[in-house]
């Protein structure tokens, strides 16, 4: 859609910056946006095991009816924190490193606009997460509450390692304020000459939005941690009614932040996916501008369907008639963006490299998630849906085929340009491969002991959903040694191992990151590009 | 008052064979017209879904075989059109109103409790149910009936593991029974898959729900709410009566309530001798206090106190009544004054300052317990 028509500095040798300092020291002070974006990369990759081991504790509790491995407290701390590390550790800080790699490169910008910042958004992460885990050897254990910590389990029944918890989202949430921070002010004062709104990349588009989004309601949860804090600690009664509080008011400012945060996580998938498609497709993405519109009304309906996660709640019925409308809604512009994404393979010159592979992946599990979504939208019958194994199925769908499998995605199209060599295609076919079928054996049973009648979040269950059970434990165990495929190569692809790669690395790739070297100097774009 | 029947066995229960499926792929159709209604409802969104997914997957897979560049084939130069992105808005925008017209009229029924012909007050707690008939004198707690060595796999687990309670709530067929919902502690979820009943119970506030029985017969459903350890231990077992064969077992429970407070009343007046205390006080605390406490009386460390060693079970009896009799504030301590007899009370407050190690050798009775209710 744009083309670059000054020279590129091919080599960075020649002007006044100094090469990056060596060692550990490099790491800590950087400021550049490849190396924060690096670090973000393999921060989440690390969290995303971290969480995986977690599941995989879970799933072994759950392989066979009656408890083996560990007591039920135990148990519910490992769901809580799975979760919390799942969305906050793994899948936001990927699509934060993608972003601080690719909006500068996309946008023609040598940097992000504030890089001291963007140093401390991603260092103070770490200590957070250290903060969590630690909380786990606490005596009495860590946060067993679920992460959507619903008060008062959450208040007067939780544990003192509630403290820790409020104290580590406290600080989740100021690096991911500061991350869309910078991304806002990046994309809006430095896009290079030319680059018009709606000549961005969808990647950029998509996280602009989702950075509003951020910005909009992260907040609100420090605004509910907060509370849970005062009425645990300081004697207050926000979500007490013996105090004059009402539990409820709990889920309805949650989930005013939680959901928002389900279309943070899934936004910059849809960008990614609307780079990927069109590459392998050999065409033009179909409806670029509606693509642009879907994305901004799904992240607007965000707002105004929060309590369609709260329909047993008691709600009067005009409300839920209210939220359930609204979100069904919501399927609409998701509709469009699936559309659009098969119109552009449609009659296209496809290909299936690696990243393709897991981009249709994606669309037809995310489209499986979704329409499950669609079902729960329906009032009466999530009254039966409602905290079963179906909604377990739903949001796994969504969460891992859906964003995890689009960040997969988005790691094997753009690691070339990265590293100047192309991975280990073996190994990631083995590693795509071996996740899908797994990962289906894994989540795709749970919509049926959901349907059956088991609730989420038990450590044990009746006899009747054994075999079931055994089935998603087994997909799971196999989902889980799948990632350390992904590992390997990870590992292989840094040791600058594999075949050198051409600029465009993928033909038929378009967009500015594809113009500059392979790999992508340390220094980009210190002279704007002018797009036409 | 009385906690009847708590050490009855959930034999009775448990022999019932389960006609649940091991291969249950689908939600069931439930008993009452609304349930029916619900799994309607569920079979015409799913298929709908299931035509969305097979057009849309369709044309992806066509694309994918036949629009391949290993085929030769080349790339179409078309990007946007304005009448087909209007046409894939506007037909999902009307197949949602079909949606949503049904589901708009079920969920007005739904919600529809009016006019009730019996009401039962449901109350949470960690993790039992409470029953409470609003139009006699009858109310009980309701508990898990499997036994922890089924849980641990030193038993063989019975048909409806998990799934089986001491006493069943008992319900009249073909009448509308309305479920006042509520919670002592944190937040439950009262749910019945077959009546397509679920709702929260939330301390401070009643929720409100109903139905209509069609058929006889055992239901069974649980907790849905995560509320703390036990979540998965809390079964809500019904059983739909005939209406005569209702009011039948209501009359008798009602005697039984009855006969139970003079019982308590004669009690009053007797002193029980040590064992007695020791052997009833353990059978409470394994229903009542185990949960929390442990068998062992060692508590979870950092979640639950022990009570083994503890200053207040070894010295201070006056504060160690009072803890149990109105709970503790601030904590997740419930106040056992209204869920055990005064007889029951002294049982378990004794073994607790005699089990264990504790050999304080100090008995309480049921005039202890009704002194310090009426505050002297």
């Amino acid at each position: 859609m744009s083309t670059v028509t000054d020279t590129i500095h091919h080599d960075d040798d020649h002007h006044e910056h100094h090469a990056p300092p060596s060692g550990i020291k490099r790491w800590l002070y950087t400021t550049n946006h490849k190396d924060i974006g690096t670090l973000y990369l393999w921060f989440a990759f690390i969290m995303f095991l971290t969480g995986g081991a977690m599941a995989m504790v879970i799933r072994a509790e759950l392989f066979q009816p009656g408890l083996q491995i560990v007591d039920p407290n135990f148990f519910n701390q490992m769901t809580t924190v799975h979760g919390l590390i799942m969305v906050f550790g793994a899948v936001m800080p990927a699509f934060t490193g993608l972003a601080n790699w690719l909006v500068p490169m996309m946008i023609g910008a040598p940097d992000m606009a504030l890089p001291r910042m963007n140093n401390w958004s991603f260092w103070i992460l770490p200590f957070a997460f250290l903060i969590l885990l630690s909380s786990l050897f606490m005596e009495g254990g860590g946060p067993a509450f679920g992460w959507t910590f619903y008060a008062p389990l959450s208040t007067t029944y939780s544990g003192d390692s509630t403290a820790l918890f409020v104290f580590s989202v406290h600080i989740m949430g100021i690096s991911s304020i500061m991350g869309a921070i910078n991304v806002i002010v990046t994309i809006f004062n430095m896009r290079a000459p030319g680059m018009t709104w709606m000549k961005m990349p969808l990647f950029v588009w998509t996280w602009l939005i989702t950075a509003f989004l951020l910005i909009a309601v992260m907040p609100v949860l420090a605004g509910a941690v907060t509370m849970v804090l005062t009425d645990k600690f300081f004697g207050t009664s926000f979500f007490d009614a013996a105090g004059g509080g009402d539990p409820v008011m709990f889920q309805h400012i949650f989930w005013f932040f939680g959901h928002p945060e389900v279309y943070i996580m899934i936004l910059p998938a849809f960008g990614i996916i609307s780079q990927i498609v069109p590459t392998f497709a050999r065409k033009r993405l179909f409806g670029y501008a509606s693509m642009v519109y879907a994305t901004a009304s799904i992240a607007l309906l965000s707002f105004i369907v929060w309590a369609h996660h709260m329909f047993t709640t008691g709600m009067p019925v005009f409300a839920e008639m209210f939220f359930m409308l609204a979100t069904m809604l919501i399927s609409v512009p998701t509709g469009v963006k699936v559309f659009n994404w098969v119109a552009t393979m449609w009659r296209g010159s496809l290909s299936f490299e690696v990243p393709m592979l897991f981009a249709l992946a994606f669309i037809v599990l995310f489209t499986i998630g979704g329409l499950s979504g669609l079902m729960l939208a329906i009032t009466p019958v999530d009254f039966q849906y409602h905290d079963t194994y179906f909604v377990v199925a739903h949001f796994h769908y969504v969460l891992v085929t859906g964003a995890i499998f689009s960040i997969m995605a988005a790691v094997y199209y753009w690691l070339p340009k990265w590293t100047g060599k192309m991975f280990d295609i073996t190994l990631a076919k083995w590693h795509f491969w071996c996740s899908l079928v797994s990962v289906n054996v894994l989540f795709f049973p749970m919509h049926f002991v959901g349907l059956a009648g088991m609730p989420r979040r038990i450590p044990d269950y009746a006899l009747q959903f054994a075999d079931f059970n055994k089935w998603i434990s087994l997909g799971g165990f196999a989902f889980g040694l799948s990632q350390l495929i992904f590992l390997a190569l990870l590992i292989k692809a840094c040791s600058k191992k594999g075949e050198p790669v051409s600029d465009q690395v993928w033909e038929g790739a378009e967009g500015l990151e594809w113009e500059i070297p392979s790999p992508a100097p340390y220094h980009t774009f210190e002279t704007p590009p002018v797009i036409k | 008052m009385a906690m009847l029947g708590v050490f009855q066995s959930g034999t009775t229960f448990a022999e019932s064979v389960s006609d649940l499926d091991q291969y249950q792929l689908n939600m069931r159709r439930g008993v009452t017209d609304i349930s029916a209604e619900v799994y309607d409802l569920h079979m015409l969104m799913f298929i709908i879904c299931v035509v969305i997914a097979v057009g849309v997957f369709g044309a992806m897979f066509y694309s994918i075989l036949f629009h391949r560049k290993s085929r030769g084939a080349k790339p179409a130069n078309f990007h946007e059109s304005v009448k087909v992105e209007i046409a894939w808005t506007v037909v999902p925008f009307i197949i949602l109103i079909v949606m949503a017209i049904p589901a708009a009229k079920t969920l007005i029924a739904m919600e529809d409790a009016s006019e009730p012909d019996v009401t039962v007050l449901v109350t949470g707690s960690q993790w039992k149910w409470h029953y409470k008939y609003m139009d006699n004198d009858v109310e009980f707690f309701s508990r898990l009936a499997t036994q922890p060595d089924e849980i641990s796999g030193k038993l063989e687990k019975g048909v409806n593991y998990l799934l089986e309670v001491d006493q069943p709530l008992v319900i009249p067929t073909d009448k509308r029974v309305r479920f006042l919902i509520t919670s002592d502690d944190v937040i439950h979820s009262w749910w019945v898959p077959d009546f397509a009943v679920k709702q929260d119970a939330n301390p401070g506030f009643i929720n409100d729900a109903w139905a209509q029985v069609n058929e006889p017969g055992i239901y069974r459903g649980q907790c849905a709410e995560l509320c703390g350890k036990d979540h998965g231990f809390m079964p809500v077992v019904v059983i739909a009566k005939e209406p005569a064969e209702y009011d039948k077992w209501i009359g008798e429970r009602q005697a039984i309530q009855e006969k139970a407070k003079a019982e308590e009343q004669r009690l009053l007046a007797m002193n029980m001798s040590k064992e007695e205390l020791m052997s009833n006080g353990q059978k409470i605390y394994t229903s009542a206090c185990a949960a929390c406490h442990m068998p062992n009386g060692e508590g979870l460390p950092g979640v639950f106190p022990a009570l083994k060693g503890s200053d207040i079970a070894l010295n201070d009896m006056a504060t160690h009544i009072d803890i149990v009799l109105n709970g503790k504030t601030g904590t997740a301590m419930a106040a056992f004054a209204k869920q055990l007899t005064m007889s029951e009370l002294a049982a378990v407050i004794t073994y607790e300052r005699n089990a264990w190690g504790n050999d304080t050798g100090d008995l309480v009775q049921a005039k202890d317990i009704n002194a310090a209710l009426n505050g002297q």
